[in-house]
């Protein structure tokens, strides 16, 4: 099977105009969404406590607000986590409480409303509950998750994270700039800038929590949008040394068609795993996998219209690829 | 020949496959209950307890899979979870003290594969359940602390070198001063102790002739303090985390003042808790009785002594100066007290405790030494409005409290020695936490939790389960579609990625890294993301076809030139990979580890596998079409 027959000839770079103020009015939006909505920034990043529950049959979560504001705990948001069952509350940094202590509180309370408490209990089994008759059994609700994050950590983690990003561009821009020429390098990290920030502008749009985990999935998208661009990249540079005649538009729109076939099929084996981690994945990984849906989507599209368009925007010609060939296999003719 | 794989290099393919294959079949084995056994206080246990722990176990009729000795002590598999706990119940009835027994879950591999080195991977808290802790050691405090005692050495080394002073303590500021009585023996005394105290740094910019002498701690002192500080603070979590029964703790310090705790299996975080994060610690001291309470609290309080208060509020007047503390207790035990049926804990002291006791109990029988209990808190500051305080950086300012009470003063009424009770306790339990953390040993310095992470585990188990249906769901999608637009090329990459598979869980294996959530999500990701290099060579043989190359010239320049398109763009994702590992805490590390060795072992799967594969069906045979 292949999607084209014949290699495609789709005038790329000619539809540059068109494509940039895409681009534009996408950065322009996200810029915008994060500066009027921001990101809905998880405990991760703000300091504060979660716990995740199960509860053996469906309850309510006002009937939980309720039980909580009797233990005096008053401002925590109790929702739903993926089914009726299973409940979500997110508490604030609490000025008047050892914080780390606030999730033992609030299970403890909810525990006794139901009469229970929590009894010894081995590893690998559920939860095991003492009734005040004393006996044992699994407890009706069970912790499934609590996290707490103290502020001087979030802070730290919203510092480092920024960072990390920053390194990963320079370490790429680098890399980049050695394997290739310097435009090239502008080329790539323009593109991953834009791809991050397209990516943020979506959670912030959509009020996705951004968490941890989806902090590392955008850096994992700055990897594959950086991979797809890069193969791009590779081409170009082939034809600019293989074809003797041509402007450097042609060479750049042939190599964007030549590896057309592959730039949508990597694409789409990534996004079939991606949207299995979304249905099959769970909650938890659920932010991550639409970090990288997003992400792959985006990197795809700016390896090919934004990338290499800013790459001819530098003004690259055939003299800037000719010298010193790093490997000299390439460009030979087939042996 | 054209296209045809040497034998060094099956050779080189199968030296990484087999091995590969190897090292990933400890994990199709699961996880049998089980129970760990290590000497409590760090002794090691050797063949004499296993014989006994044997003996036990036999004699209790109880059936269990293996028992061995190891570095981390003895461990016993059962086949199920009764036999499990009733096996514990044997052991801490019929064990001497001295043992920590804690249930765990062990793989299920036969010894012959753990022999080898060959174990499953290991999994993070968030898939195997357990709470992960991030502990601030308070440095500040422990530098308070340290100059206390230099007060006091200042105040003895002065002493005996016979120079005259009015005053020794701390000022406002911070700075240690000491006042003389005599300007003229300032030069004297800066010698003395210059020489005497190298840890004291004497200020700058002070008047060198009058009776002031200003000194702060050295900042070599501060770093050999901090770093003293967090070795003992780790020793005495090691220790009291022994307390809690938890097989295969971790304790890891994480910069210059942090300490990372890990507790698999835990499920009461709330015990847990305040076990590790309270710094208790006992302070024996004199009371003083020689002056009048009523005096000191209407303000006269003798120098030397201060006002210090029972649980109940009654104030009571106690000697400063410190017999012994915490550090000097060895042992500490809740029990009922036969007589008076109260909760009392039995204290044991260490020889220097013990000749200390000895001593001033002797010479003060009839008198009362007042036991007191120190337990530092940290209170977030509050405004007046009920909001915390932050300071310049917006840090939220904590407050430590420290809170001071007096367990009792009981009349000595005979000379004390290595052991001794302290009765007056509100209930068993408090007898029992108290003995617990006597008995762990006291923090060189108060510790917050400023990060906790716990995973149940039932949320473990569905993180696992969900986990590996993604893993497998992706990987079949990935692989249909790949016999689909490939067809045989399709199933060689297939062949490709499934050894790639394999050889992820065996590298995991094999370094003993940590598999968290992200990390198996970074697998389900390298699994769409490693058929790119297939992908790449296969499309370029099909652009060598297309342009009428002869089917192994295709495949020749197709493998050939796709080479260093695939090495440029994994080496970027993998400096992306690594930024990752470098920032990431815990479970972000996973994904980064994963992403890696994805990247690294695909590079060989695809590009070296595949293409001995290839060469297998295609190479050295006259072939007109491709099945591509």
């Amino acid at each position: 099977m292949q999607f084209f027959k014949n290699v495609t000839n789709i005038d790329f770079l000619g539809r540059q105009k068109n494509t940039f103020v895409f681009s534009i009015v996408l950065i322009v939006c996200s810029i915008a969404s994060l500066g009027v909505r921001g990101l809905n920034l998880g405990i991760d990043f703000t300091g504060g406590t979660l716990v995740e529950l199960a509860y053996e049959r469906s309850v309510n979560p006002s009937d939980i607000r309720t039980t909580l504001s009797n233990a005096g705990i008053e401002d925590g948001v109790v929702q739903y986590f993926g089914t009726s069952k299973d409940i979500l509350i997110r508490l604030p940094v609490d000025p008047e409480q050892a914080t780390a202590e606030q999730s033992s509180t609030v299970v403890g309370a909810l525990r006794d409303e139901v009469g229970e408490q929590l009894a010894e209990s081995p590893e690998g089994g559920l939860q095991q509950c003492v009734s005040p008759a004393g006996a044992v059994s699994d407890c009706h609700i069970q912790m499934r998750r609590v996290e707490f994050v103290g502020p001087q950590v979030g802070g730290e983690l919203t510092e480092k994270g920024g960072l990390a990003m920053l390194y990963a561009l320079i370490g790429i821009l680098i890399y980049v700039a050695i394997r290739f020429e310097w435009r090239f390098a502008v080329g790539s990290v323009v593109a991953l800038i834009h791809d991050v920030l397209i990516t943020l502008g979506i959670f912030s749009f959509l009020a996705i929590e951004f968490s941890l985990p989806v902090l590392a999935a955008i850096l994992a998208v700055i990897g594959y949008s950086l991979n797809d661009t890069i193969v791009v990249f590779d081409r170009i540079r082939e034809n600019f040394r293989k074809m003797r005649k041509g402007q450097a538009v042609e060479i750049m729109n042939r190599s964007i068609n030549q590896t057309l076939p592959r730039t949508i099929l990597t694409s789409l084996t990534t996004l079939l795993v991606v949207v299995t981690l979304i249905v099959a994945g769970g909650e938890i990984i659920k932010g991550f996998a639409i970090a990288l849906l997003i992400g792959v989507i985006v990197g795809t599209y700016s390896s090919i219209f934004v990338a290499s368009p800013t790459v001819l925007f530098l003004g690259i010609s055939r003299e800037d690829m000719l010298p010193v060939s790093k490997e000299g296999a390439e460009g030979d003719p087939t042996p | 020949m054209r296209n045809h794989t040497p034998w060094w290099k099956w050779l080189i393919i199968a030296a990484v496959i087999l091995p590969g294959a190897f090292y990933a079949l400890p994990n199709l084995f699961g996880d049998d209950p089980g129970i760990q056994l290590r000497g409590a206080r760090g002794t090691t246990l050797g063949t004499s307890q296993l014989t006994t722990i044997q003996r036990v176990l036999d004699e209790s009729k109880i059936g269990y899979n293996s028992l061995r000795l190891d570095e981390q002590g003895i461990r016993i598999r059962f086949p199920d979870t009764d036999s499990q706990l009733q096996a514990r119940d044997e052991l801490e009835i019929r064990l001497p003290t001295g043992y920590t027994i804690a249930l765990t879950l062990m793989p299920a591999a036969p010894d012959w594969l753990s022999n080898v080195g060959a174990l499953p991977m290991y999994l993070g808290l968030d898939l195997r359940g357990g709470v992960h802790f991030l502990l601030d050691v308070d440095m500040e405090s422990a530098q308070r602390r340290a100059e206390d005692r230099y007060i006091a050495d200042l105040r003895s080394t002065l002493r005996e070198a016979k120079i005259r002073y009015r005053d020794v303590g701390r000022n406002v500021s911070g700075d240690l001063f000491i006042s003389l009585r005599d300007a003229s023996n300032n030069e004297d005394a800066r010698a003395v102790i210059e020489k005497e105290l190298p840890g004291l740094l004497l200020r700058d910019g002070q008047d060198i002739e009058g009776t002031d002498i200003k000194l702060s701690l050295a900042q070599s002192e501060i770093d050999a303090l901090s770093e003293f500080a967090l070795e003992q603070n780790m020793t005495a979590l090691r220790n009291r985390i022994d307390e809690l029964g938890v097989a295969e703790p971790v304790v890891q310090r994480q910069g210059d003042r942090r300490i990372v705790v890990q507790l698999p299996g835990v499920q009461d975080t709330a015990r847990a808790k305040r076990i590790l994060g309270r710094t208790a610690t006992l302070e024996m001291m004199m009371v003083d009785e020689e002056h009048s309470l009523d005096a000191a609290l209407s303000g006269k309080v003798p120098p030397g002594s201060r006002i210090y208060r029972f649980r109940d509020g009654r104030p009571i007047l106690i000697e400063k100066r410190v017999i012994y503390s915490g550090d000097n207790i060895v042992d500490a035990a809740a029990s009922i007290d036969t007589q008076s049926g109260g909760p009392i804990v039995s204290i044991t002291l260490d020889a220097i405790g013990a000749r200390t006791n000895q001593k001033i109990t002797g010479k003060n029988i009839g008198k009362r030494m007042a036991v007191l209990y120190i337990e530092n808190r940290s209170v977030i500051q509050t405004d007046t409005q009920g909001l915390p305080v932050r300071d310049e950086q917006g840090r939220i300012v904590r407050d430590k409290q420290r809170l001071e009470e007096v367990i009792t003063a009981p009349v000595i009424r005979d000379q004390l020695g290595k052991r001794f009770q302290i009765e007056g306790l509100d209930s068993v339990t408090e007898a029992r936490d108290l003995a617990l953390m006597l008995r762990a040993g006291s923090l060189a310095a108060p510790v917050d939790i400023i990060e906790e992470r716990t995973v149940g585990p039932s949320l473990g188990q569905a993180n696992i389960s969900q986990g590996f249906l993604s893993v497998v769901v992706g990987f079949v999608l990935v692989l249909v579609f790949m016999v689909f637009y490939y067809r045989v090329f399709g199933l060689v990459a297939n062949i490709a990625l499934a050894l790639n598979l394999v050889m992820i869980v065996a590298v995991l294996s094999l370094l003993q890294a940590t598999l968290t959530l992200p990390g198996v999500a970074g697998i389900v990701l390298t699994v769409g993301m490693a058929v790119d290099a297939n992908v790449l060579i296969f499309e370029r043989i099909r652009e060598e076809i297309r342009n009428g190359s002869t089917p192994q010239a295709s495949i020749f320049s197709g493998y050939e030139r796709a080479l260093w398109t695939i090495v440029d763009a994994n080496v970027t994702t993998l400096i992306a990979a690594i930024v990752l590992f470098n920032f990431g805490t815990g479970p972000i590390k996973g994904f980064a580890v994963t992403l890696s060795i994805g990247i690294l072992t695909s590079m060989f799967t695809a590009i070296v596998l595949s293409r001995a594969v290839i060469n297998f069906f295609y190479g050295g045979k006259r072939v007109k079409t491709l099945s591509i």
